[in-house]
């Protein structure tokens, strides 16, 4: 694209040429300047990697990795997590009529029960997370119906959705609100836990929805159209997501929490990036220092079953977790620290050996430049 | 027809438009074109159009913008913007570069075009612009003016009807050139009325042929034939002489100057070829990626469920489509999605960095020559990196390896050597206006010798300038001419000057006067010129010098046996020989000869043709006085120069239309031929040796010597064993007529047998030297190479026209800013002040050129590839929806801001082994050859390693997230952050990957690498941290800050970086010490050593 520069480099010449009257000579000396840059003789550092000069490398990432490896994995193996499918697939499991039955027409919800035990208690904040598989929530056209200055309050917007929620744009002749497959398709399932206590009492473990979506999210990237108050009111003119069973200001009753700014409702929106994933639903919260937040022993999850999976072959499930520094249990990146740490080292041996071997043969080698 | 004939290769102009009473019917002018310059290729109603078409023409352009028409049309994953901006920009900066350089043109065109000028009205002159000048007005032009327009010299106010014009913006010639007015045309022009017939416009600077009529009342119309020596052309200046008035035959665009600036045929560089090859095959995995993809969705989808589920209905007008159309369309989308692999900044990247490389060469200072006051030049940027390939070097001899700067050191009377015998102090010999002759040996009689010294003085075209007070100098177009000329003068014959066709020699203290008749010129196919003058006395001589070759068949043998001897012994010695012989005409045979030379010239078709008949014809029988030797001195370090490029491998051939002993000295002068080199001569005297058919010896020679370089040498050899006897140098000596042989063979089958045999002992010799080579043969010589088996890069480098023929057909054409003219670097790619520069051009330069380019070329494949492989993983966990990976601002900014800047500054400033080095170690060229790191293996290296970070890439963070909630306070990340994150150990990797190749950090590497990387957090956070109200989604909000406060992440991210750029770092120390690197190391370790012991 630049190539043509030069022929007209030289026609210019040309015309100079011709043009300089009286033909003045080119005075100017064309000498070229005695600078750094232009004799390409700026200072430079010139590394060269030898086996010397490598070799303390390999043995530091050696020596940092292995003890930041086994750190992780610790830290991993002490996270406790506990993972429950209530699909009801099976013909024994308890959800199984639920999920066999389940009509979009139906206005009751249907109900079921799983018990579980918890074989070890589980210290510190429990996280609750709902995961869904074979979810694709990163279909591309599912990624994209949505309208985010919807969801940011814009009142345009919120008449008059984007073009990206179709076929979830207007019902009814109204526009919905919030619009889009993502929205409609909002995880419903409710989940309530209880402890059983030894003499078969069902104490319910209080489950905290705050605090689940990211802080920006829910202060700065959702906001209700013209502020918290009077949100029934405002979506007077839209539409409810036509799989929803109640109205987007119906989401809960606390203000903080309603409308666009539910939490339950902005962990949905963050698409997941793979097609099984796992969202956080509730917080336990520790309640005391010496009580565990869960104790071992026997547990009922309740869960009103809204949300049909089958039909593409997915699952349910609840997990329980518990977190660290390092997030969520993941042996993965303690074995890779493990992992890469030793192939570190052993090539720090390795690259110890040859390196002796070519010292032997001509000393000085390893004196870098 | 005869007549309609004429009228097309022919122009009639009337000068000052006065139609001409006498002649046959008067023909309406045909419209010429007016002088109006346009350099410029637009207009500012045609830029937009034709600027756009001229871009889309680039196959590349084109490519980027079907993709972009597809994004627009077809409902694709990413939006147009993110190939559009980076094309946008590529049209937008080459569009604005090119009006730019337009519109310059444009500014320097109207300069020309509204120069004021004079033009002859009605006899009085009237001030006009250049432009509007006509064919056939009269202009008048001022002393130190240019010529507007190329005009025939009717009126010089110089009383010898002569001008004298300085063509150096034309040709760079800076000597006066004489011109001559028409002959005996009227002073009054008013009344002057006549026509010109001349040839049609032609690009020759040195041709003009055409004739003028004259037309008096009442008598019959005066022809007079014009030449070169009548026509002033446009850009050249008026010098010496105060006024002239010429009329225009030439306008414009048909003026021989712009007909000489057309432009010369692209010279494409083998780095091109293999990007080209190399785009080939990523063109081929981008289409396999994107039918593996619509396959496989296709698959998917007919899984019940997955087609449409509940959650993720399709829109209506997806339902509508057709099912084959929709596969089409999933197919274009996929491209879409993976067209970043092909990027358009790559193209950039390229010509920027040829561009700007380029200035390295000019800015270069040991090539700053400061005889000549200049230094290299760079006339195309396309070849930069061809410098550092070339396996052919063509050479010329006289003023490429030698100075060209004669020396006269003796001469030959009668078979009588004579030299100078004050040869020590030679440089002041001008002083000496009385030179004894020191006789050698005999001498012979004292007439031959002052008849051998007039010969000398009169037999030439040199120029004795008038300016008085320039110091005592000549100037000629041949410095033989003026070596001789000097030298005459230090045996006390000294040339005073041609003054209105009478020429004065000053011979001791007598001045000598000859009417200068006819100058039969110097040509190089006849390789001799004559002058006829008149004696004082009356008599009529001819003096004819010329090579031996054409003067021996024109003398009498006997004559010839006295010299040869000499002229042969002065040739080993590495002289330049001349023979002069002379002739005295009689009466009779002058007038023949006046009117064969005089109807000749009036001739209008091949004019050429006959008046060479005629000189032929005229210098016959001529008697040999003498010969002169002359010395050309090797230019300034040749040997060194041709010693290192033989020790880079590089084959060195030199191309001479000089005497085969000649240019067989020079050689051994340079050492590209040692003591011990075996010399396989295959010339004319060795095919007529034995006196068999040439044809039968030429082929025993071939085969013999083919026999000797080829089968039996040690090359073939060392295959078996690598210690066998030491290598024997070859060196191969052809001339002219047998090349002929060689490549016009009497039968057809032959002449490719010949022609292999010839190029495979030419192959295996260490030096070839060529001589009595015409231009053509030396062009067709590089072509014959050229297209040889592995089609090498040849590198041709000379200084005078008769190269330019080779410099334009050679891979890179070397022009040297010598003595014989400019038009050896107006046709180059390069130019360059010395020879010796060459040595720096190839082994510093052009290695280092073509390292940076072949990096970058690597670079950006293997980058885009690991750029694009995830988002083509990620097609397999997201349902084959063409989702991508990235935000669009980073499949946008990725390769035009984030991993752009490093690899550029690289390309620039990379200097794997210091400048030094390379020059000391020629044979470090070698390692570079053949487009080494440019050929399948390393570039299956880089793709591999683009594969391996492409996987890691992907699955590093596809196992980091096995579980979702990796920050402390258990909330979970979604598939933006899981781009966001391969993004960022996509742009790290990739950029300390660039850092780890790096082996010269100057201040701008740092800045630019370290910028980069900050630059690419600095604006992550930036553009996650606002809520964009031009974006319909809000995609990355936070995603990026929010990234950064997990601590997995952050390992994740170290881990991946450190473990792709492991076997990056494993590699080079695992690898033998072989190849640059290694030798630099080596090297350093000598230094080091004989530092510390």
């Amino acid at each position: 694209m630049m190539a043509s520069s030069y022929n007209a480099k030289e026609e210019d010449g040309h015309h100079s040429g011709s043009a300089s009257h009286g033909g003045a000579a080119v005075v100017k000396s064309k000498k070229p300047d005695n600078t750094a840059f232009k004799q390409q003789r700026l200072p430079a550092w010139q590394p060269i990697l030898t086996a010397g000069t490598v070799l303390p490398a390999f043995f530091v990432i050696g020596l940092i990795f292995i003890p930041i490896g086994i750190g992780l994995y610790v830290t991993s193996n002490n996270i406790k997590e506990f993972e429950i499918d209530y699909t009801g697939v099976d013909m024994n499991s308890a959800c199984y009529s639920c999920a066999k039955n389940f009509s979009w027409n139906s206005t009751t919800s249907c109900l079921c029960t799983v018990d579980f035990t918890l074989e070890q208690p589980f210290e510190s904040n429990v996280f609750m997370y709902y995961g869904l598989s074979n979810f694709y929530q990163n279909h591309r056209r599912y990624v994209k119906s949505r309208d985010d200055s919807q969801l940011n309050g814009d009142m345009s917007a919120l008449t008059n959705p984007s073009k990206e929620c179709e076929p979830y744009r207007m019902s009814e002749g109204l526009p919905i609100a919030p619009c889009g497959a993502i929205a409609n398709s909002l995880f419903n399932d409710t989940l309530k836990l209880y402890y059983l206590e030894a003499n078969g009492t069902r104490n319910e473990i209080p489950l905290v929805k705050k605090g689940i979506a990211w802080w920006t999210d829910k202060h700065v990237k959702f906001r209700n159209p013209g502020g918290n108050a009077n949100l029934t009111a405002v979506f007077q003119a839209t539409s409810k997501p036509v799989n929803w069973r109640n109205p987007v200001y119906e989401l809960d009753q606390d203000p903080e929490n309603n409308g666009f700014i539910n939490e339950d409702f902005i962990v949905w929106m963050r698409t997941a990036a793979l097609p099984t994933f796992r969202k956080l639903y509730r917080i336990i919260q520790k309640k005391s220092s010496t009580m565990p937040t869960l104790p071992s022993g026997k547990y009922v999850l309740d869960i009103t079953y809204n949300y049909p999976v089958l039909s593409f072959d997915g699952r349910k499930r609840m997990i329980l977790s518990t977190i660290s520094w390092m997030g969520g249990k993941n042996p993965f990146l303690g074995i890779a620290y493990i992992t890469v740490g030793s192939i570190c080292f052993f090539l720090g041996v390795v690259l110890l050996i040859i390196h002796h071997k070519y010292d032997t043969r001509s000393t000085g080698a390893d004196i870098p430049n | 027809t005869r007549r309609t004939m004429e009228q097309l290769d022919s122009r009639t102009i009337y000068i000052g438009h006065r139609s001409c009473p006498a002649s046959e019917a008067f023909i309406p002018p045909p419209k010429f074109c007016d002088n109006r310059i346009v350099s410029s290729k637009y207009t500012i109603w045609n830029f937009l159009p034709k600027n756009l078409f001229e871009q889309f023409r680039r196959i590349a352009n084109f490519y980027f913008l079907i993709i972009f028409l597809v994004q627009v049309i077809v409902d694709t994953p990413t939006s147009p913007v993110t190939s559009g901006l980076p094309l946008f920009f590529v049209i937008i900066v080459t569009a604005i570069k090119q009006g730019y350089e337009d519109w310059l043109r444009h500014k320097a065109d109207n300069e020309v075009n509204k120069y004021p000028v004079k033009v002859l009205e009605d006899g009085k002159p009237v001030d006009k612009d250049s432009e509007k000048i006509k064919v056939g007005d009269v202009v008048e032009v001022k002393e130190n003016e240019t010529f507007p327009c190329d005009l025939i010299l009717l009126q010089s106010s110089r009383d010898d009807n002569t001008c004298f014009v300085t063509t150096a913006s034309l040709d760079g010639e800076s000597n006066h050139k004489t011109h001559y007015t028409v002959p005996d045309t009227e002073k009054d022009l008013d009344s002057l009325s006549a026509t010109i017939e001349c040839e049609q416009p032609q690009p020759d600077l040195y041709k003009f042929v055409g004739r003028m009529h004259i037309y008096k009342s009442n008598q019959e119309p005066a022809v007079r034939s014009l030449g070169p020596e009548n026509l002033l052309l446009k850009g050249a200046t008026l010098k010496n002489t105060q006024k002239i008035l010429g009329v225009a035959v030439y306008t414009g665009m048909e003026t021989k100057m712009a007909l000489n600036y057309q432009g010369k045929s692209q010279k494409r560089s083998v780095v091109e070829k293999s990007i080209n090859a190399f785009l080939l095959v990523y063109l081929c995995i981008l289409l396999s990626k994107a039918l593996v993809c619509t396959t496989l969705k296709y698959v998917f989808q007919n899984k019940p469920g997955q087609d449409e589920p509940w959650y993720n209905e399709k829109t209506q007008r997806e339902k509508d489509t057709n099912l084959y159309l929709k596969m089409f369309t999933d197919f274009l989308s996929f491209m879409v999605l993976f067209n970043f692999i092909i990027p358009v900044s790559m193209y950039v990247t390229v010509e920027m960095q040829k561009f700007l490389g380029s200035f390295f060469i000019g800015w270069d200072k040991d090539f700053y020559d400061p005889e000549i006051k200049e230094g290299a030049l760079v006339n195309t940027s396309d070849l930069n990196e061809e410098l550092g390939q070339v396996e052919y070097v063509f050479t010329d001899k006289t003023g490429t390896l030698t100075q060209n700067n004669m020396e006269f050191i003796e001469c030959c009377i009668d078979g009588f050597q004579y030299k100078y015998h004050d040869s020590s102090s030679e440089l002041d010999g001008f002083g000496v206006t009385y030179g004894p002759m020191s006789k050698l040996q005999q001498k012979a009689g004292w007439e031959r010798e002052e008849l051998f010294l007039r010969a000398l003085c009169l037999c030439h075209t040199v120029q004795v300038p008038s300016a008085p007070q320039e110091e005592k100098g000549f100037i000629a177009s041949s410095p033989d001419e003026i070596a001789l000329v000097k030298g005459a003068m230090r045996y006390g014959f000294t040339f005073m000057g041609l003054e209105s066709k009478t020429m004065k020699i000053l011979n001791k203290n007598d001045v000598e006067m000859y009417e200068l008749l006819h100058v039969l010129n110097f040509d190089p196919v006849r390789r001799r010129m004559s002058v006829i003058v008149r004696t004082r006395s009356g008599d009529t001589l001819l003096f004819c010098k010329g090579a031996d070759s054409s003067i021996f068949p024109r003398v009498k043998l006997e004559e010839v046996e006295r010299i040869r001897m000499h002229v042969e012994r002065s040739a080993t010695e590495g002289y330049r020989t001349l023979c002069v012989a002379y002739k005295c005409l009689s009466a009779e045979e002058y007038e023949h000869a006046d009117k064969g030379l005089k109807e000749a010239r009036l001739a209008l078709q091949d004019r050429e043709e006959k008046l060479t008949a005629v000189y032929n014809q005229v210098e016959t029988g001529m008697s040999l006085i003498g010969a002169t030797a002359v010395e050309d001195r090797l230019q300034e370090e040749a040997a060194e120069t041709m010693e290192a490029l033989q020790g880079a491998g590089i084959k060195v051939w030199v191309l001479t239309g000089d005497k085969m002993e000649t240019a067989k000295s020079t050689c051994y002068a340079c050492r590209l031929f040692q003591r011990n080199t075996e010399l396989l001569e295959l010339t004319v005297r060795t095919l007529e040796e034995r006196g068999r058919r040439r044809e039968d010896r030429l082929h025993e020679l071939l085969l013999e010597y083919h026999k000797k370089t080829v089968q039996d040498s040690p090359l073939a050899k060392t295959r078996y064993s690598s210690w066998s006897v030491g290598n024997q140098d070859y060196g191969f000596i052809v001339d002219g007529a047998s090349l002929t042989m060689v490549l016009n063979s009497s039968s057809d089958s032959n002449t490719s047998h010949y022609k292999n045999l010839f190029l495979q002992i030419c192959q295996n010799c260490t030096a070839v030297l060529c001589c009595r080579m015409a231009p053509l043969q030396k062009a067709q010589i590089v072509k014959l190479v050229k297209n040889s088996k592995g089609s090498p890069i040849t590198l041709s480098i000379g200084d005078g026209a008769n190269d330019v023929s080779m410099i334009l057909e050679a891979h890179v054409g070397i022009g040297i800013k010598g003595k014989e003219g400019r038009q050896a670097v107006r046709n180059s790619d390069y130019a360059i002040p010395k020879l010796k520069h060459l040595k720096k051009l190839l082994l510093a330069h052009g290695h280092l050129y073509y390292v940076r380019i072949a990096h970058l070329v690597q670079y950006f494949f293997y980058k885009n590839l690991c750029f694009i492989l995830p988002q083509f993983l990620y097609q397999f966990f997201c349902g084959y929806s063409q989702q991508p990976l990235y935000d669009a601002a980073y499949l946008t900014m990725y390769n035009i801001c984030f991993t752009s800047m490093p690899i550029l500054a690289y390309s620039l400033l990379e200097q794997h082994i210091g400048m030094e080095v390379l020059l000391c170690n020629a044979t470090l060229y070698s390692d570079i050859a053949k487009n080494a790191m440019l050929r399948w293996p390393p570039f299956i290296y880089w793709t591999l390693l683009g594969v391996y970070h492409g996987l890691l890439f992907f699955f590093g963070v596809r196992l980091l997230f096995g579980n979702l909630a990796l920050p402390d306070n258990g909330q979970v990340f979604g598939n933006w952050s899981y781009g966001t994150i391969v993004f960022t150990v996509l742009v790290f990797t990739v950029t300390l990957k660039l850092a780890l190749d790096t082996r010269h950090w100057t201040w701008i590497n740092h800045f630019v690498i370290w910028g980069s990387l900050a630059f690419y957090v600095l604006f992550s956070l930036f553009w996650g941290g606002i809520i964009w109200p031009f974006l319909s989604q809000q995609r990355l909000y936070f995603v990026f800050a929010n990234m950064l406060s997990s601590v997995s992440t952050w390992l994740v991210m170290i881990l991946l970086v450190l473990l792709s750029l492991l076997p990056e770092i494993l590699l080079p120390v695992l690898r033998k010490p072989r190849g640059p690197h290694a030798r630099q190391v080596q090297l350093k370790q000598t230094r080091t050593q004989t530092l510390y012991f």
